[in-house]
C-alpha cells in the first residue's frame, strides 16, 4: 500500500464534509430569510476572488494576468455587492423589531 | 506567511463562512452572521495578498469592483432583488472561466505543475464548463427577470435533442483537452464555447413563474463553479466556500420545486406554460360569471371585518405596492381589525421575495406567516385579500386530474369573503382558470395593485 495519499483524495474529503455542513446549516435557515440567504451566498461565492488574485499575481503581467485582474474586479463586485445588499436587507428586518418592541 | 499559517488562516475564514449561514436561522442573529461573513472574506483576501507579488494590480481590481458593487448594493430597488442576484451569479461564472483560462495559460502562477498534469486538466474542465454555463444561464435569467426579454418560455421542436447533442459535444471537447498531453487550446476554447451555448439554451425555455427554481439552481451552480476552481487550484478554502453555496442553492431549488409540486427535471426541461395551454381550452368551455367591485367596496368589507389576511404575490412586486399595503394594514389595525400576511414559498420571483418587500415596508415580521403556519386559520378569517397572486391560491390544486394537482396552496377559499386584486381575468402562469374567482364569496377588484390599495386607503379615511 502507498503511504502518501493523493492530494485529490484529501480535497474530496474536504468537499464531501463541506457539502454536509452546508446541508445541515441551510435547512435551519428560516424561510423568511431566503432572499438574504441567496445574496449572502452570492457574496460567499465571491471567494473565487482568491483564485482570481492568484491569476493576477505574477509580476510579469501577461494577458493571462490581465484576465486574472478582470476576474478580480468581477469577483469583488460580488463580494462587496453581496455583503452590502444583504446588510441592507437585514437592517429592514431589524427596524421593525424595534417598532414591535416599542 | 508560511504555507502552514496560510492554510490555518483559510481554515478560520471557512469557519466564519459557516457561521454566516448559521446566523440566518433567525432575523435576530442574521446581522451578526453577515458580519462574520465579511470578516471571513477579509481574512481570506488579506491572507492571499501576502502570497501574490503583483499587489498593485490586484488592489486596483478590488477597489474598482468594490466601488461598483457598493454602488449597486446601495441603489438597487428591493423589487429588483431577483435581477441583482441573477446578475451576480453571472459574474461568478465569468470569473471562474477567466481563472480557468489563466490557469491553462500559466499554471506556475497557481503553484501547479508545468505542463499541467491530466488530473488538473480534468478539474479545470469541470470548473470552467460549470462557470461558463452559470454565466450564460444567469445572463438569460437576468434579461428575463428585468423584463429586457420576454418571460415566456421559448421552445422549438427538437429542443431536448439539440441540447443533448451540444452537451455531448461539450464533453467530447473536454475529453479531448483532458487526453491530449500538450496544452490543447483549440479543445479548451471549443469546450468553453459550447458550454456558453448550452447554458443559454437550458434557461431560454423556462418561463417566468419557474424563476424561483432557476435562480436557486444558478445559485447552486455558482457555488459548484467556485468549488470546481478550488479543485483545479488545489485550494481547500475555495472548495469549502463553494460547497456551502452549492448545497445551499440545491436545497433552495428542492424547496421551490416542492412548493410547486413539480419534479426538478420537468422545471429544468422547461416549457410548462406552453404545454398546458391545451388543457385550459378544454375546461373553460362553460360560461362562468364573476362578481367585481370597487376599491370602496373592498375598503368597506375589510373595515367591517374582525380578521383580514393579506396574500401578496408577484403582482405586488410588479406594482411596487408594498408601502401602500403597509399603510392600508396600519389603517385597518387602527380600526381594530386584526391583519396578518400569508406567504406562499413560491410567491414572487425568488425564494423569500415577498418577505423582503414587506420588511422594506416595515411590516413587523411577527405578522408575516409561512404557508404551513397559517393555512389552518383561513377557516376563521372574515376577509382575505389576494394581491396579484393566482396559481398559489387556485383550489384546482385539490382536484385530481388538474395540471397543478397536489401543489400545496394557501386555502383562501375557506375564508368567509375573498377579495382578489388582479389586472384582468387573464389566467396565471400555469395557464389554468381559477375557480376561486367565480365563487359566490369572491369579489374581484381589477386594477394595478398599488392604485387599488391607495384607493382603499383613501376610502378607509
Amino acid at each position: 500500500m502507498e503511504l502518501t495519499v493523493d492530494p485529490t483524495i484529501s480535497f474530496l474529503t474536504v468537499f464531501v464534509l463541506a457539502v454536509f455542513v452546508g446541508y445541515q446549516v441551510v435547512w435551519n435557515v428560516t424561510p423568511a430569510l431566503h432572499t438574504p440567504l441567496m445574496s449572502v451566498t452570492n457574496a460567499i461565492s465571491g471567494i473565487i476572488l482568491v483564485g482570481a488574485m492568484l491569476a493576477a499575481g505574477p509580476l510579469d503581467t501577461d494577458w493571462g494576468a490581465w484576465l486574472g485582474a478582470a476576474a478580480v474586479t468581477l469577483a469583488s463586485i460580488n463580494v462587496f455587492g453581496g455583503f452590502l445588499v444583504t446588510q441592507r436587507m437585514l437592517e429592514m428586518f431589524r427596524k421593525k423589531e424595534k417598532k414591535g418592541a416599542a | 506567511m508560511s504555507a502552514n499559517a496560510v492554510a490555518l488562516s483559510y481554515l478560520v475564514a471557512s469557519v466564519f463562512f459557516i457561521l454566516a449561514l448559521r446566523g440566518l436561522s433567525s432575523p435576530v442573529s442574521a446581522r451578526r452572521g453577515n458580519v462574520f461573513g465579511m470578516v471571513g472574506m477579509g481574512l481570506a483576501v488579506l491572507t492571499t495578498l501576502t502570497q501574490t507579488p503583483n499587489v498593485g494590480l490586484i488592489v486596483g481590481g478590488i477597489v474598482l469592483g468594490g466601488v461598483i458593487g457598493s454602488v449597486i448594493a446601495r441603489r438597487v430597488q428591493m423589487t429588483a432583488m431577483p435581477e441583482l442576484v441573477a446578475f451576480m451569479h453571472s459574474l461568478v461564472g465569468l470569473a471562474a472561466v477567466f481563472i480557468a483560462i489563466s490557469a491553462v495559460n500559466d499554471p506556475a502562477a497557481f503553484h501547479l505543475h508545468v505542463p499541467l498534469p491530466t488530473g488538473n486538466k480534468l478539474e479545470l474542465f469541470l470548473g470552467s464548463f460549470i462557470g461558463a454555463m452559470t454565466w450564460s444561464g444567469s445572463v438569460i435569467a437576468f434579461l428575463k427577470l428585468s423584463g429586457r426579454m420576454s418571460g415566456a418560455p421559448i421552445t422549438f421542436p427538437g429542443q431536448h435533442l439539440v441540447n443533448l447533442l451540444i452537451a455531448l459535444a461539450m464533453f467530447g471537447f473536454g475529453l479531448w483537452f483532458f487526453l491530449d498531453p500538450a496544452t490543447n487550446w483549440l479543445a479548451f476554447t471549443l469546450m468553453i464555447g459550447t458550454a456558453f451555448v448550452l447554458g443559454f439554451l437550458i434557461i431560454v425555455p423556462i418561463g417566468g413563474a419557474d424563476m424561483p427554481v432557476v435562480i436557486s439552481m444558478l445559485n447552486s451552480y455558482s457555488g459548484w463553479a467556485a468549488a470546481g476552481i478550488g479543485f483545479s487550484l488545489a485550494h481547500p478554502m475555495l472548495i469549502i466556500a463553494g460547497s456551502l453555496v452549492g448545497s445551499s442553492g440545491a436545497i433552495l431549488s428542492y424547496i421551490m420545486c416542492k412548493a410547486m409540486n413539480r419534479p426538478f427535471l420537468s422545471v429544468i426541461l422547461g416549457g410548462f406554460g406552453a404545454e398546458s395551454g391545451a388543457v385550459v381550452t378544454g375546461g373553460g368551455g362553460a360560461q362562468k360569471t364573476h362578481r367585481s367591485g370597487s376599491s370602496d367596496d373592498a375598503a368597506f368589507m375589510m373595515s367591517n371585518a374582525e380578521t383580514v389576511i393579506i396574500v401578496p404575490g408577484y403582482g405586488l412586486a410588479v406594482a411596487r405596492a408594498q408601502h401602500a399595503v403597509k399603510e392600508m394594514a396600519h389603517k385597518l389595525t387602527e380600526k381594530g381589525v386584526k391583519v396578518k400576511y400569508a406567504i406562499h414559498p413560491v410567491a414572487g420571483r425568488m425564494p423569500g421575495h415577498m418577505n423582503v418587500l414587506l420588511a422594506e415596508a416595515e411590516v413587523p415580521y411577527d405578522q408575516v406567516f409561512e404557508m404551513e403556519d397559517i393555512n389552518s386559520e383561513f377557516g376563521n378569517t372574515d376577509v382575505v385579500l389576494v394581491l396579484g397572486a393566482n396559481d398559489v391560491v387556485n383550489p384546482l390544486a385539490h382536484e385530481k386530474g388538474s395540471a397543478i394537482y397536489g401543489m400545496p396552496i394557501l386555502d383562501v377559499s375557506k375564508a368567509k369573503t375573498v377579495l382578489v386584486n388582479k389586472r384582468s381575468m387573464a389566467s396565471g402562469y400555469a395557464g389554468l382558470d381559477n375557480p376561486l374567482f367565480y365563487m359566490d364569496k369572491t369579489m374581484m377588484v381589477f386594477g394595478d395593485a398599488k392604485k387599488v390599495i391607495e384607493d382603499i386607503v383613501k376610502a378607509l379615511e
